[in-house]
């Protein structure tokens, strides 16, 4: 069991307030992210339900206990770090039973807990190496096996992939996403990358400055999100959000529409303008469009190979049911 | 391309000779004070003799038959070890504390613990001497240790401090999550992974307080005297014997250069010791 209920939570690092009071529930086995640009707060937060910063107000509530003074150890959690944290001097074997030693588990339920967690993480060759001798991507699943055998209630992810190579990145999400299925243990995990946000997550706490921004699923968030903050963060390439005239039309002060809600058309769209910079990937195409009245740069999502080049004209035709709607707040219009 | 080449065919030669002529003059003194302590008294002044003389171990058994040189020994190993030992002791949970929870304050402290080195020694001479005679601890090994300690703590936890910053935060912290507590994180993680920094630390600590003399030649008189004191005693007021003080000289630095010789590679392991980043 992993519920975690955070009340009021707030934190201070003397005078200034990095986390308002913020209230949040995730629920047992949920895959939640937090996810926001650097400094917004969520490792701080993610530190306060680990226990290694304390709350300067409020409570967090882990399977119906309060655990404000609960030391680390004891609130049944496992964390993953960014650096992976293993300890340099101890084998990787070691490392992994490290915390059931501390636990004080017989030596003959360690072994099991071990082999068992380095078979399912494919550690078993690397077992009596230490880690200066394993690659970032061995490193992190001895990091991650370190976790496991705790048998926790619920993991804690600080941008764990951060450090790892592009390619690798993405096994890794695959192999954590993996574990999650096979566990069904609730995880959370803190990234800045909303591509990682929206691919892992059942649950994402969209975090700026301390506050929550929103909270819902990937689409949720994709399809509706709460303000011009949340909109532009969430999606890749950014939502083009504009105001003036085209806003005016729709009655809103701002408007959005993501570059793959826009069509490239051969002639008479409802936009035109002149191609900058085209980023010819194949199997899309970006178009970063300048002159067309309504922003510096639209950025456009062209299915395929489309055959403009820069300088060239672009006629355009946007969904009328794709556009999102914000008042002066920048608050979504519904 | 030509003025590099001859530059580096200079350096090449000269820079070895320099080092090796700065080395020798370093090094001469000692070898000096070597020699010396072979001759007799007489011999020692004169300049003829300076490496042509007829060796003599004299000045040795005079120094350990008549000076008592193994009490003075053992004073400066049981004072030496212990304040090496009590300042660890008290260091090493001090500088843990400052560098994994530093406060607002901990670089003013560190600071002040420097400054306290620049105290000059002799302005608390009297009130030392004083208060030690007249709480009885004056001439006592309980006395020397907790000197040495004191003046080498700063140093102490100033190395520690620089060693211990250098271990990521982050594994202390998952050894909390892993279930330590702060005297776990010490022993399973912080000594074991500052172990080089810690020998240094203590090699030189030691090495410290086997040279001080200041405090031990003046606030010892026989029970509690180190090496330091024998040699300040041979600086006889009948005038210089030069033999024997460069014995017992040789005696009293003698341990510590074969340490120092041995802890070498002990030394620059500590300095090249690296965790995992």
């Amino acid at each position: 069991m992993g519920r975690i209920v955070l009340e009021n939570v707030s934190k201070s690092f003397g005078d200034t307030q990095v986390i308002p009071p913020l209230s949040l529930t995730i629920e047992d086995g949920e895959f939640a992210v937090f996810v926001g640009p650097s400094g917004c707060g969520k490792s701080t937060l993610l530190r306060l339900i680990a226990g290694l910063e304390e709350v300067s107000g409020g409570s967090i509530v882990i399977d119906g206990t309060e655990v404000a003074d609960v030391p680390p150890a004891k609130r049944g959690l496992a964390m993953v770090f960014q650096s992976y944290a293993l300890y340099p001097h101890m084998t990787v074997r070691k490392n992994i039973a490290f915390p059931l030693r501390m636990a004080k588990m017989t030596q003959s339920d360690i072994d099991a807990r071990v082999n068992q967690a380095a078979s399912v993480l494919n550690l078993n060759d690397y077992l009596e190496r230490k880690p200066g001798q394993l690659s970032g991507g061995q490193r992190q699943r001895v990091a991650i096996g370190r976790a496991i055998v705790r048998e926790p209630s619920a993991f804690l992810f600080d941008e764990p992939l951060s450090n790892l190579d592009a390619a690798l990145r993405v096994g890794m999400r695959m192999e954590i996403l993996e574990l999650h299925n096979k566990l069904e243990t609730t995880m959370i995990y803190v990234t800045h990358d909303q591509v990682e946000a929206m691919t892992m997550a059942n649950k994402i706490v969209v975090l700026r400055a301390g506050v929550i921004e929103q909270v819902g699923s990937p689409l949720e968030l994709y399809r509706s999100p709460r303000n011009k903050f949340v909109a532009s963060f969430i999606g890749s390439p950014k939502m083009n959000i504009f105001e003036g005239d085209e806003a005016k039309k729709h009655n809103a002060h701002s408007i959005g529409i993501r570059p793959e809600h826009i069509d490239v058309v051969k002639s008479n769209g409802e936009w035109q303008g002149t191609v900058g910079v085209a980023e010819h990937l194949g199997s899309d195409t970006f178009f970063h469009i300048h002159n067309t009245g309504l922003s510096e740069i639209l950025t456009v999502r062209a299915i395929g190979d489309v055959n403009l080049r820069n300088g060239d004209t672009i006629h355009l035709n946007p969904r009328a049911d794709d556009f999102h709607r914000f008042d002066e707040k920048g608050l979504r219009i519904t | 391309m030509a003025i590099v080449a001859q530059h580096s065919k200079f350096s090449k030669i000269a820079m070895p000779v320099l080092a090796w002529v700065v080395a020798l003059i370093f090094f001469f003194p000692i070898f000096y004070m070597l020699l010396t302590s072979f001759k007799t008294d007489a011999d020692a002044v004169k300049p003829e003799f300076l490496f042509s003389f007829t060796p003599t171990l004299e000045n040795y058994t005079n120094m350990t038959d008549n000076y008592d040189y193994w009490r003075f020994a053992s004073n400066s190993v049981i004072t030496s070890v212990s304040a090496t030992i009590f300042a660890l002791v008290v260091g090493v949970p001090c500088a843990y504390a400052m560098a994994f929870d530093p406060s607002r304050g901990t670089k003013d402290i560190l600071m002040w613990m420097l400054s306290t080195k620049m105290l000059p020694a002799a302005a608390v001479l009297y009130p030392m001497i004083f208060l030690t005679k007249s709480i009885g601890l004056f001439d006592t090994h309980f006395l020397v240790i907790m000197v040495l300690s004191l003046i080498n703590l700063p140093i102490v936890i100033w190395m520690l401090f620089t060693y211990f910053k250098d271990i990521p935060k982050d594994i202390i912290e998952a050894g909390k999550m892993d279930g330590l507590n702060t005297w776990g994180e010490i022993k399973e993680i912080l000594i074991p992974l500052a172990w080089g920094g810690i020998a240094s630390t203590a090699l030189l600590t030691f090495i410290f307080c086997w040279n001080e003399a200041y405090w031990t030649v003046r606030l010892t008189t026989i029970d509690a005297a180190t090496l330091s004191k024998l040699i300040e005693g041979n600086r006889a007021p009948e005038g210089l014997f030069f033999g024997r003080l460069s014995a017992v000289s040789t005696a009293a630095v003698g341990p510590i250069v074969v340490l120092g010789w041995f802890c070498q590679k002990q030394l620059v392991q500590g300095l090249t010791f690296g965790a995992v980043k």
